[in-house]
C-alpha cells in the first residue's frame, strides 16, 4: 500500500509536472499565490485599470531589471542605474525647461522632444561606458565601480538641478518642444507607453540573448570568463557594451517617471537598483553568471511590483511591506539552491546509474 | 626489513573517483628511520596514495596499520594526531598570514583556556627555523616570502607537529641549490631521531639519492618495491614505464612548409617577473608534423604556449604564422589567422561548464554562423554535429551539458572546438591529463590524423612514454632554455629524461653525497 502511494508520487514528480513547475517555474508560482491571496482579499485587486496601473509600475523596474540581468549574466552588478534613473529625468527637465545655451553667445536652443530623448538616452549610455571602461581597463571590482558612480551620477544630478525639482515639465507651444508627457502617459491600444516600450525592450533583447553572438558571449563569459577570453570571446569589449545597455536602460526609465510626473527631480530612483537585482534574481539568474533569462526576469519584476502593490492595496503598513518584501526575496534564492543542489544529485545518479 | 621496523603499513588500498580507478589495491610499507621514495609518472597514483596516508582521503576499500594496529583517519588533523604530517606539492599556505600563524593553523598552542600562546609559538618557529638554517621571522606574513622560503615555511610546519611520519610530496621543486643541500641535512638529522620519511620527487636522480627503500606506481598499480641499493636509474625508469625506450608510433608525415616559426622568444614568468620563464626560443614547426615540447614542471612550457595563443606576451621575439608575425594580434585575431591553444587546466580555461557540448564546440567559431546579425541554427548544429563526430565525443546528443561527459570526451570537445575554427596550427598544454589511458591513445591518434591533413601540431607534456610515443620530434625544455632535441626514434626516454633535468640538480647530489 504504502509502496503504491510512493510510485504514484514518483510519478507525479517525474513528468511534466506540479514538483517541476513549482521549482523551474517558482517565481511563476510565486505570481500566481501573490495574485490569490491579494483578489481574495481585496476585491478591486484584480479589476482591470488596477492591473494597467500595477503593470506599469511593474513596467519600470523590469526596464532596469533587463539591463541589470544582462550586467548579472557576465557576473557583474550595476548599482548606478538608480542615480541615472534620477540623471535621466533631470536632464529632460533642464532641457526642456531652460533650454541649451550655446557657449559665448545669448542663444538658446531649446531642443524637441525627441532631441532629449536621445540625449537623455546618450547620457546614460555614457555613465554605463564610464563604469564599462572602469571595470574593464582599470580593473576596479564592479561592485566598486558602481557603487562610486552610483554617488558621482547622483551628485551630478542634484548639481545640474541645483537641489531643486523641475516641475510642469509640459513645454511650450511656441519653443516647439511640447509633447514629453506621451512617454509616461499616453496609451496605445490601452497600454500606457512605458508598459510598450517594456514589451519591445523585453523582445528584443531576448532576441539578443538567444540569437545573436553577443548573447552566446554573455553566457560565456558569465560561466567562464578565462575559458571564453582564451576562445576567443573579446571580453572587455562585451563588458562595456554590457554597461552601456544597462546605463541606457536605466535612461529610459527616468525618461517615462519624469514624463508620467512631468516632473524631473534629482532624487528619483533611489535604491532602485535594489529593486532591480532583486527582480534578476527572483527570475532565477545566479550572481556568479552564466544563469538567467529574460522570461524569468521579468516573472521577477511581477512578483516585486504585483505584491509591493497589492500590500499597499490591503493596507498592510510600510514597514511590514519591507519585511515581507526581504523574505520573498530570500525564499526565492533559497529555493533555487535547493534546486540547483537536487539537479546535481539527480546528475550524480544517473552517472551512477549509468555505470 | 623485520616487522618490528613498519610504522605504517597500507594494505590492499583501493581508490575509486567515479567511474576511474585512482589506486588499484595497493600495498605501501613504511620502515622506522627510514626514506622510503616512491616513484611514478603523473597520474600513477603517487599523489591519492599520500593523501590516504595523510587522512586527507579515505580509501574506497583496504586498510591503513599503525603499529601494528589497525587504524583510519577521518581527517588531516586526526592523522596529525597521530603524527602523520604532509608537505603538500602545492603549497597550502594561507599568504595572508603570518608564518607562526600558518605553522601552527588548527594546533595552535594554547594558553589559559582558548588563549593562543604566541610566545610558546614565536619560540618553537625560531628553534624550527634555526634547524632549517633560515631566518624567515616568525611575524613575516608568507605572502611577501620568496616562493621557495614558502616551501621552508611548509616544510617548517611540518616540523612543528612533531611527526613521526613526514610525507614530502616534491618538497625541492622551489628551492633552490642550497637550501636542497640544507633539506637533506635535514632529513638525516630527522632519520636519526626515527622519524620516517615518504618522499617524492621529479626529479629521478635525488630523489634515488635520498631513498633507503623505494617503491614503483604505475597506472594505479604498485609495480614494484625494494631497498634503493639494488636499483639504479635505468631500471626505475623502464619500471615506471613499463618498457624501455618503445619506439615511436607517429608517422613520418612532415612536409617542408614551415607554419609555426617562433623566432628569439622571451617571456618573463607571470609569477615572478623579474625572472625569465622562456629565455631565447627558437623553434620551426611544419605542416604535417607533431612536435613535442618535453620537460619538468616550471621548464617554461605553460608560459610559452600561452604566450603563442596570446594569453601572456613576450618581453621580444617573434611569433611568425605562414611567415607573418602573430605576436602583437588579439586572441581572437589568432585563433582567426589560425592559431589555438588547447589549455592545461581544462575545467579553468578550456570549457563553459553552464553550457551545453554543441555550444561549448562552437565558442570560438559562433561569428561563422552569423546572418544578418542572427546566428543561424540549422548550419551551426550541422557543424557541430560533424565535430563531435570527427573527434569522437561519446555523447547522447549535442545539446547535453559539457559537465555529463568523462574527462576525456570534455578534452575532446576542448579540441573540436579548437578545430572547428580551421587552425593551421593547434597547440595543446598537457593535451591527456587527467583522462584515462583509452581516451589518450585516442587523442593522440586524433592529432596525428590532423597532421596528416596539413595541421602543425605543438603539445607539451611531462610524461616521457607520450612524448617518446607521439612525437616526431621532441624539444626538451629545462628552465627555460632548450637543452636539447631529439628524434626519438634514435634516443632512449632515459635520454630524454637525462636532457630535462635541470643540470645544477647533479652536480648538487655530486656535492651532498
Amino acid at each position: 500500500m504504502s509502496n503504491q502511494v510512493s510510485k504514484s508520487t514518483k510519478n507525479i514528480f517525474d513528468g511534466f509536472t506540479f514538483g517541476k513547475l513549482l521549482t523551474e517555474g517558482r517565481a511563476f508560482i510565486a505570481l500566481a499565490v501573490i495574485i490569490v491571496v491579494f483578489a481574495s482579499l481585496s476585491p478591486n485587486y484584480l479589476n482591470l485599470s488596477n492591473v494597467i496601473v500595477m503593470t506599469r509600475h511593474v513596467g519600470l523596474n523590469a526596464l532596469l531589471a533587463i539591463g541589470m540581468l544582462l550586467v548579472i549574466l557576465t557576473a557583474g552588478i550595476d548599482l548606478s542605474v538608480g542615480s541615472t534613473v534620477g540623471l535621466s529625468g533631470v536632464l529632460a527637465g533642464f532641457m526642456l525647461m531652460q533650454g541649451i545655451q550655446i557657449p559665448g553667445t545669448q542663444t538658446v536652443l531649446y531642443p524637441s522632444v525627441w532631441v532629449i530623448v536621445v540625449l537623455c538616452l546618450g547620457a546614460g549610455a555614457l555613465v554605463g561606458l564610464l563604469n564599462g571602461v572602469l571595470i574593464t581597463r582599470f580593473k576596479v571590482a564592479p561592485f566598486i565601480t558602481t557603487l562610486g558612480t552610483l554617488y558621482v551620477v547622483r551628485g551630478t544630478a542634484l548639481l545640474i538641478a541645483k537641489g531643486e525639482t523641475f516641475n510642469d515639465m509640459t513645454g511650450k507651444p511656441e519653443l516647439g518642444n511640447t509633447g514629453f508627457h506621451v512617454l509616461g502617459l499616453g496609451k496605445f491600444l490601452g497600454l500606457p507607453t512605458g508598459v510598450w516600450v517594456m514589451i519591445v525592450v523585453a523582445l528584443v533583447t531576448a532576441l539578443l540573448l538567444t540569437k545573436t553572438v553577443f548573447g552566446r558571449w554573455l553566457y560565456a563569459l558569465g560561466g567562464n570568463e578565462r575559458a571564453a577570453e582564451l576562445s576567443g570571446v573579446p571580453i572587455k569589449r562585451v563588458k562595456i557594451w554590457v554597461y552601456t545597455l544597462s546605463g541606457i536602460c536605466a535612461a529610459a526609465t527616468g525618461l517615462i517617471i519624469a514624463s508620467e510626473l512631468t516632473a524631473g527631480a534629482p532624487q528619483t530612483g533611489q535604491s532602485y537598483e535594489l529593486n532591480a537585482i532583486a527582480a534578476v534574481v527572483i527570475g532565477g539568474a545566479a550572481l556568479s553568471g552564466g544563469r538567467g533569462h529574460i522570461r524569468g526576469t521579468l516573472l521577477g519584476a511581477f512578483v516585486i511590483g504585483f505584491l509591493g502593490d497589492g500590500l499597499v492595496i490591503v493596507g498592510v503598513s510600510s514597514f511590514w511591506q519591507m519585511v515581507i518584501q526581504g523574505a520573498v526575496i530570500i525564499l526565492a534564492v533559497a529555493l533555487d539552491e535547493a534546486q540547483q543542489g537536487s539537479k546535481k544529485k539527480q546528475k550524480l545518479a544517473k552517472v551512477a546509474a549509468e555505470k | 626489513m623485520s616487522k618490528s621496523d613498519l610504522v605504517l603499513r597500507a594494505k590492499k588500498v583501493r581508490k575509486e573517483y567515479g567511474l576511474t580507478v585512482a589506486l588499484n589495491d595497493v600495498d605501501f610499507d613504511l620502515v622506522r628511520g627510514k626514506v622510503t621514495t616512491l616513484f611514478g609518472e603523473n597520474g600513477a597514483g603517487k599523489s591519492t596514495l599520500m593523501k590516504i596516508l595523510a587522512g586527507i582521503e579515505r580509501p574506497t576499500s583496504g586498510s591503513l596499520e599503525l603499529d601494528g594496529k589497525d587504524i583510519s583517519f577521518d581527517s588531516s588533523t586526526e592523522a596529525r594526531a597521530n603524527g602523520i604530517s604532509i608537505i603538500h606539492q602545492e603549497l597550502s599556505l594561507a599568504p595572508n598570514l603570518t608564518v607562526r600563524d600558518n605553522m601552527f593553523l588548527g594546533s595552535e598552542i594554547r594558553s589559559l583556556g582558548s588563549r593562543v600562546n604566541y610566545a610558546a609559538e614565536n619560540e618553537k618557529v625560531r628553534e624550527i627555523m634555526k634547524r632549517l638554517q633560515h631566518d624567515i621571522g616568525p611575524d613575516e606574513i608568507v605572502g611577501d616570502l620568496r616562493l621557495g622560503q614558502q616551501q621552508i615555511v611548509e616544510i617548517a610546519r611540518a616540523l612543528a607537529s612533531d611527526a613521526r611520519i613526514l610525507i614530502m610530496d616534491e618538497p625541492t621543486s622551489a628551492l633552490s641549490n642550497v637550501e636542497i643541500e640544507i633539506l637533506f641535512t635535514v632529513i638525516e638529522d630527522l632519520k636519526a631521531h626515527g622519524v620516517s620519511i615518504v618522499y617524492i620527487s621529479h626529479h629521478l636522480e635525488e630523489a634515488l639519492h635520498v631513498a633507503d627503500y623505494i617503491y614503483v606506481l604505475r597506472d594505479s598499480n604498485m609495480i614494484a618495491t625494494d631497498e634503493a641499493k639494488n636499483v639504479d636509474l635505468p631500471g626505475i625508469v623502464r619500471m615506471m614505464i613499463g618498457r624501455d625506450g618503445a619506439g615511436s608510433t607517429a608517422i613520418d608525415q612532415k612536409t617542408d612548409q614551415v607554419v609555426l616559426e617562433l623566432k628569439n622568444l622571451t617571456i618573463a614568468d607571470p609569477a615572478n617577473p623579474a625572472r625569465l620563464a622562456v629565455d631565447n626560443f627558437n623553434l620551426k614547426v611544419h605542416a604535417g608534423e607533431v612536435v613535442c615540447l618535453y620537460g619538468q614542471m616550471g621548464a617554461g612550457r605553460t608560459e610559452l604556449l600561452e604566450t603563442i595563443a596570446g594569453r601572456l606576451s613576450q618581453i621580444s621575439g617573434q611569433i611568425l604564422l605562414n611567415g607573418v608575425d602573430i605576436a602583437t594580434l588579439s586572441i581572437n585575431s589568432r585563433i582567426k589567422a589560425g592559431v589555438a591553444l588547447v589549455p592545461e587546466d581544462r575545467q579553468r580555461d578550456g570549457l563553459v561548464q553552464l553550457m551545453t557540448v554543441g555550444h561549448n564546440i562552437a565558442l570560438s567559431s559562433v561569428g561563422d554562423f552569423v546572418k544578418k546579425f542572427i546566428m543561424r541554427t540549422s548550419p551551426e548544429v550541422a557543424s557541430i554535429e560533424q565535430k563531435i563526430k570527427d573527434v569522437r565525443v561519446k555523447t547522447s546528443s549535442h545539446k547535453s551539458l559539457i559537465t555529463s561527459l568523462s574527462g576525456g570526451n570534455q578534452q575532446k570537445v576542448v579540441i573540436g572546438k579548437v578545430l572547428l575554427t580551421n587552425p593551421k596550427a593547434i597547440i595543446l598544454d598537457e593535451p591527456t591529463r587527467g583522462i584515462d589511458v583509452g581516451a589518450k591513445a585516442e587523442i593522440f591518434q586524433l592529432l596525428s590524423e590532423q597532421a596528416k591533413s596539413g595541421l602543425a601540431v605543438l603539445f607539451a607534456t611531462s610524461e616521457i612514454s607520450e612524448a617518446m610515443a607521439s612525437a616526431n620530434r621532441i624539444i626538451v625544455l629545462s628552465k627555460g632554455h632548450v637543452t636539447a632535441e631529439m628524434d626519438p626514434k634514435k634516443v632512449s626516454q632515459s635520454d630524454v629524461m637525462a636532457a630535462a633535468d635541470d643540470k645544477t640538480s647533479k652536480l648538487r647530489i655530486g656535492a651532498g653525497a
